[in-house]
């Protein structure tokens, strides 16, 4: 909202500067977002009020006048240009060396006079362009007609203008009168009433014209009045000026007036020329099947039963709260107008604006929820202004359908409630200093008030809402800060959580970057490395108002997440890259919400940086992924089984499922060229899912322990052949499982090796084979006999046989 | 008197390979640092004795060891000077540590230096000059080991200086790379303000990010016509689910106060960290994905001044010891009071110096916050009039951007490793 501190200053005198009155009314009322000065390069001795006292032609030029003005010390000659030049007029005047903005280049500039077609000038008689205050420079500025002549023009019409952000559920501070009134209250300063006298004539308002309401859910009161003798013109140049200051466009001077009392006052009002409302009536009602209306931007609105119509004696003449109609609008030639101020459900003026898809400066309003009391009050104060500015005689009395007044909230506030929330005491004076000045009725009765907001504040209900109107006026800068008490909750554990935050910390500690991706994305990418076999993770859940088409489906997968990601990163990186994301896949469930299955999902590849941070020769692979995958389940104290296996999307041959016992904790595997490609990936990249729903299962609270031996191990190396297909695994799960008496056997792979010397169809493996008894040193005769019986049970369990 | 000495000779075969010759290996000795150079003393007479030649000829053709104490023991010293000229020589002209081993071995080896043997075959020697011989030859021991432990120091001396002086390092190459990773910069964020708030006795609880649209809006007291909902522009679901119940990303974190509020009793007091979706149009400072960390307090005696304290240690924690807060009246509709937390800027030396960031208020606003509302306790089934509580919500991304002075929010999703490895 746009809040010209020279329209406040009708209300409450504001001495403050306007960095430091922004902060007072940010503190406690609403947000300053900025403010703008007006007239700040106006100097008061060179830019002057001036009276025009005559206009003559210019003897050498059609198109310019001579004009006389007075700026309090004689009359001067100007020449001048602007059509509307006018004796009898206030403007702008400014002399020699004022700086203005040039009405051609838009720059600010010193004024230089000089002779005009053979006439000298004294002065400049100036647009509003050349002030800086729009970018109008047809004709001259005209100023209110109350400036004194003479005067500075800063002083006459400079200003501040506040932009100022206010809460959902306060209509009132969208009114400036009750902006007022909240500085007031800041301040300390007294608050004086917009003027609401008014005469009215012999002839009562209720003769012109019922009013019938048929949906008083929708429509809560509605007050209308009647002004005869209008004489529809432009409004006054001091009415123009703060409409346009507060942003809106003078229209005429009944318009002008409406808008003028909502800005000053936050409820909103209507005209309707009276000679167009059919029948004598209005009744506010829902509107009927089919029918139509077309609003005063000349659009045809299709409305529907939920919304409620202002009607006349044949049907719609206005959306509620929202926008008049056309057929019943002020013109030029209306001589009575009939003056609408009411006041609807906030609710219903919030969905039919929705679904019209039209707020106006009304609908804003008015769905944040207006007291009704304010209608009768706006009533007055228009009918004050319409008298005053439009020449017209209003009727007597209003006619005021107002079905249920609501009865004024009482709201009992323990004193003791105000500690017990803020934590400080307020003082009783300070309570009634600050509720009275905000407009509130106050008692005390024992140890709590009585208190009783005014009609203006329907957002106050409850005792916590009057403590806040108490700290927010009292300061939050008096509020201590305190350190919480009590007893602290019981910890729960949670286990899923502890080994996902350890995998994190664990994968950038193996040198995968974290990345963060966006949760939605396209169709066409999941569709990549979802199987549409996959019943949990096709039938993506789908935003209805997605930002972007490519961010349309939650992800069931993070694959393509991370390709995406590789993809991008390969135009300027030319090294080996690895990423990982912790997420969450999206499966769509039967009837509920979706399970979050969370996810560790990484990829990685390209070459190996060599010494001097090139990359070398050598690419990442399968073993690298596989082994990162060991060293994390590891240090969370498993060891995966890692079995070939097909994935989607995966190369085959080069895919492996990772197992812990019996549970399939995650993928491991080359993706395959094709899928690659598809995300412009032209190189070998590899990919790891760990899921931890199953991970959390298998992992134990603490790892085992055993102490160090205190004897030395035995090491052997042994090449086996073994037929081509067995995997290593195999070797090795014999191995692990072979038991001789007392002695723990241990064995890694150290060599694959196929080729000369090694029968075609077979392999041979390198095998370090490590013994080690945690009672003595193991003897050569020892260390022979069991490797003798272990040879023995490879050959017989998988036919291994020892290469000679 | 005369003494003959059959020493046995053994081929210098089956010996211990050498040492390399590395200066840094361990020794029994110190070594000497720095450049100074040690000098072999070598005996200032060499006697050449033939009897020594033929002595040793004899040594060496023998198999048996036995001695000849036929020659006078004049004769003996002169000979043990001659071996001692020779192993001397020998050890001058040994070359680098594999030489100097070889040497040791020939003659101090423990089975069989020419060393060793003779004064093994003392023992045989006569008791009368068994004495005398086994002095003479136990100083020639002392001698040649002396002499090799400094030719070994020397070298080792030798060695480190040029090491350090022509194999000097350029240590401004630069070093070998490391596989490097990072955690995200909203992670490492999330993880701080975590840890600040989990020392001040916050348990950590996690809530859906699809979440259903009572939960995030009416729950919270936002219902469906009110304009409060133009604060959070939705994505919504296109599923409804039984036909009727709204699915939502969630626009906030907030309806996790309901979510913990519904399972536990009081006292609460718990963050939820994660991620919320808006629907609206990014720029520098607007993203449609979000992280937000909600706090949530109830107990009894639960008072605003401790959520002013509680934050207070949590920007202090975040932005610095020195940082001051205030707050300014806000409205949120779950809350009540209803607060905006702002911390002093530490961005810009005074006012008036076009600061970005606090654009010259000397101001920051972080946070928004309050006292629960009432009705929302109510609604948990938590009396309101016996407890109170406070809720606030934390935008991560906004924190990291002034932890780090990071521009644009937009950043953050696109996962450029230009930017993320910064952090
Ligand atoms: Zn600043």
């Amino acid at each position: 909202m746009k809040l010209p501190l020279s329209w406040l200053g009708d209300y409450v005198d504001v001495d403050l500067p306007p960095a430091e009155f922004a902060t007072r009314v940010t503190d406690a009322i609403a947000e300053v977002e900025g403010w703008e000065v007006i007239g700040e390069q106006w100097d008061p001795e060179l830019v002057r009020v001036a009276e025009v006292l005559a206009v003559d032609p210019h003897p050498n030029a059609d198109r310019l006048v001579l004009a006389t003005v007075n700026v309090g010390d004689g009359p001067k000659t100007v020449v001048c240009g602007a059509p509307n030049v006018a004796s009898g007029q206030k403007v702008a005047f400014a002399t020699e060396g004022a700086m203005l903005i040039d009405g051609h280049s838009g720059k600010l500039s010193k004024l230089k006079l000089r002779a005009i077609r053979g006439v000298d000038s004294a002065g400049m008689v100036l647009s509003e362009k050349e002030l800086g205050l729009s970018d109008d420079h047809e004709g001259i500025l005209e100023l209110p007609g109350d400036c004194a002549i003479g005067a500075p023009l800063v002083e006459a019409i400079g200003d501040v203008v506040f932009d100022v952000s206010t809460w959902a559920n306060r209509a009132d501070l969208l009114g400036i009168f009750g902006f007022a009134r909240e500085v007031a209250a800041v301040t300390g300063q007294p608050l004086r009433e917009p003027d609401r006298s008014y005469s009215q004539s012999e002839r009562s308002a209720s003769d012109f014209v019922s009013v019938t309401i048929e949906a008083p859910d929708l429509c809560r009161r509605f007050t209308a009045s009647i002004i005869e003798g209008i004489e529809m013109g432009p409004s006054p140049a001091w009415m123009q000026q703060r409409l346009i200051r507060a942003g809106m466009r003078p229209i005429n001077n009944v318009v002008d007036v409406t808008n003028y009392v909502m800005l000053e006052t936050g409820q909103p009002l209507h005209a309707f020329d009276y000679d167009l409302v059919r029948g004598a009536e209005i009744r506010p009602r829902r509107a009927r099947p089919g029918e139509t209306l077309t609003t005063l931007d000349d659009i045809e609105r299709d409305l529907d039963p939920d919304m409620l119509m202002i009607c006349d004696g044949e049907g719609p003449v206005a959306v509620a709260g929202i926008m008049g109609g056309g057929n019943s609008e002020v013109s030029e030639s209306t001589k009575t107008v009939l003056l609408e101020v009411a006041n609807f459900h906030p609710g219903s003026i919030r969905r039919t604006s929705t679904q019209l898809k039209l707020r106006s400066e009304a609908s804003l309003r008015f769905e944040k929820g207006i007291g009704p009391d304010l209608a009768s009050y706006a009533q007055d104060r228009a009918l004050h202004l319409l008298e005053q500015v439009a020449g017209g005689r209003p009727a007597s009395g209003l006619v005021d359908a107002f079905p249920t007044p609501l009865p004024s909230p009482r709201i009992t506030l323990p004193a003791a409630r105000i500690e017990q929330v803020l934590g400080i005491p307020i003082e009783a004076g300070e309570v009634r200093r600050i509720l009275v000045a905000l407009g509130f009725d106050v008692a005390e009765s024992g140890d709590a008030f009585e208190v009783m907001p005014p009609f203006w504040r329907p957002d106050v209900a409850l005792p916590d809402d009057v403590v806040e109107e108490l700290i927010r006026i009292y300061g939050y800068e008096n509020l201590p800060t305190t350190v919480l008490r009590g007893a602290l909750p019981e910890a729960q554990p949670r286990p899923l959580e502890r080994v996902r935050e350890q995998a994190r910390e664990l994968a950038a500690g193996l040198g995968f970057q974290e990345v963060v991706s966006y949760t939605l994305t396209s169709e066409e990418i999941l569709s990549r490395v979802v199987p549409s076999t996959d019943e949990d993770r096709t039938g993506p859940l789908a935003a209805m108002n997605p930002v972007a088409s490519q961010h349309t489906y939650l992800r069931t997968s993070l694959r393509g997440s991370l390709l995406s990601a590789y993809a991008a990163n390969r135009h300027h990186e030319d090294a080996a890259m690895r990423f990982f994301e912790v997420g969450v896949e999206y499966l769509p469930t039967e009837a509920d919400l979706p399970h979050e299955r969370p996810v560790l999902c990484a990829v990685l590849g390209g070459q190996r940086l060599e010494r001097w941070e090139r990359p070398g020769p050598e690419r990442l692979d399968f073993f690298d992924a596989k082994g990162a995958v060991e060293t994390l389940l590891g240090v969370l104290g498993v060891e995966g089984a890692f079995t070939a296996e097909e994935h989607f999307a995966m190369l085959p041959g080069h895919s492996a499922t990772v197992s812990i016992g019996d549970d399939s904790v995650g993928v491991v595997a080359q993706v395959h060229p094709d899928v690659a490609g598809a995300f412009d990936i032209e190189e070998p990249v590899f990919l790891i899912e760990l899921w931890f729903e199953p991970l959390t299962r298998v992992i134990p609270e603490r790892p085992d322990y055993s102490p160090p031996s205190r004897y030395p191990e035995a090491r052997r190396d042994l090449a086996l052949l073994v037929p081509a297909e067995t995997p290593a695994s195999a070797l090795l799960d014999v191995i692990r499982t072979h038991r001789a008496r007392g002695v723990r056997i241990a064995a890694d792979v150290f060599d694959e090796y196929r080729g000369e010397g090694v029968a075609a169809g077979q392999k041979s493996l390198a095998l370090a084979v490590r013994f080690r008894a945690d009672d003595r040193t193991l003897s050569e005769k020892d260390v022979v006999r069991i490797e003798q019986g272990l040879l023995r049970r490879l050959e017989q369990d998988i036919g291994a046989t020892l290469r000679a | 008197m005369l003494v003959t000495i059959f020493v046995p000779w053994l081929a210098n075969g089956d010996r211990k390979p050498a040492a390399p010759s590395n200066p840094l290996a361990p020794q029994s000795r110190a070594a000497p640092c720095g450049r100074q150079t040690r000098k072999v003393k070598t005996p200032l007479a060499l006697h050449r004795a033939f009897a020594f030649g033929d002595w040793l000829l004899s040594a060496r053709l023998s198999r048996s060891p036995t001695y000849n104490f036929t020659q006078p023991m004049s004769t003996i010293e002169a000979e043990i000077d001659a071996l001692r000229t020779e192993a001397l020589e020998a050890l001058t002209e040994a070359d680098g540590e594999a030489g100097r081993e070889a040497w040791r071995a020939e003659w101090l080896g423990r089975k069989d230096g020419r060393l060793t043997l003779r004064l093994r075959a003392l023992k045989d020697a006569p008791p009368e000059s068994r004495a005398a011989l086994g002095k003479s030859l136990n100083e020639l021991k002392a001698t040649l080991e002396g002499e090799l432990e400094a030719r070994r120091d020397s070298a080792r001396a030798d060695a480190l200086a040029a090491l350090s002086a022509d194999a000097a390092l350029d240590v401004t190459l630069p070093g070998r790379p490391q596989s490097l990773g990072r955690l995200h910069p909203v992670t490492q964020t999330m993880n701080d303000c975590i840890d600040a708030f989990a020392e001040m006795g916050f348990r950590v609880f996690e809530g859906p990010e699809v979440e259903w649209s009572r939960y995030n809006f009416d729950a919270v007291r936002i219902p469906d016509d009110h304009p409060a909902r133009d604060m959070w522009d939705t994505i919504w679901i296109d599923t409804l689910i039984e036909g009727e119940r709204q699915m939502l990303l969630r626009t906030h974190t907030s309806p996790n106060q309901i979510r913990v509020m519904e399972q536990t009793e009081p006292p609460v007091r718990v963050i939820v960290p994660g991620k919320c979706y808006r629907q609206e149009a990014t720029d520098a400072s607007h993203e449609w994905m979000l992280t937000q960390i909600e706090g949530l307090a109830v107990d009894e005696g639960v008072r605003m001044s401790d959520l002013k304290g509680t934050l207070y240690a949590f920007a202090r924690r975040l932005f610095g010891e020195d940082r001051r807060i205030i707050f300014h009246h806000s409205y949120f509709p779950f809350v009540e009071p209803g607060v905006e937390m702002a911390i002093d800027c530490f961005l810009c030396a005074e006012p008036g110096s076009d600061c970005r960031t606090c654009h010259d208020t000397g101001w920051i606003e972080v946070l928004g916050a309050g006292m629960v509302h009432p009705e929302i306790l109510e609604n948990a089934g938590y009396d309101s009039s016996r407890y109170t509580g406070f809720a606030f919500g934390v935008g991560i991304e906004r924190v990291a951007m002034l932890r780090w002075g990071i521009e644009d929010i937009r950043h953050f999703y696109q996962n450029d490793l230009r930017f993320l490895r910064q952090f």
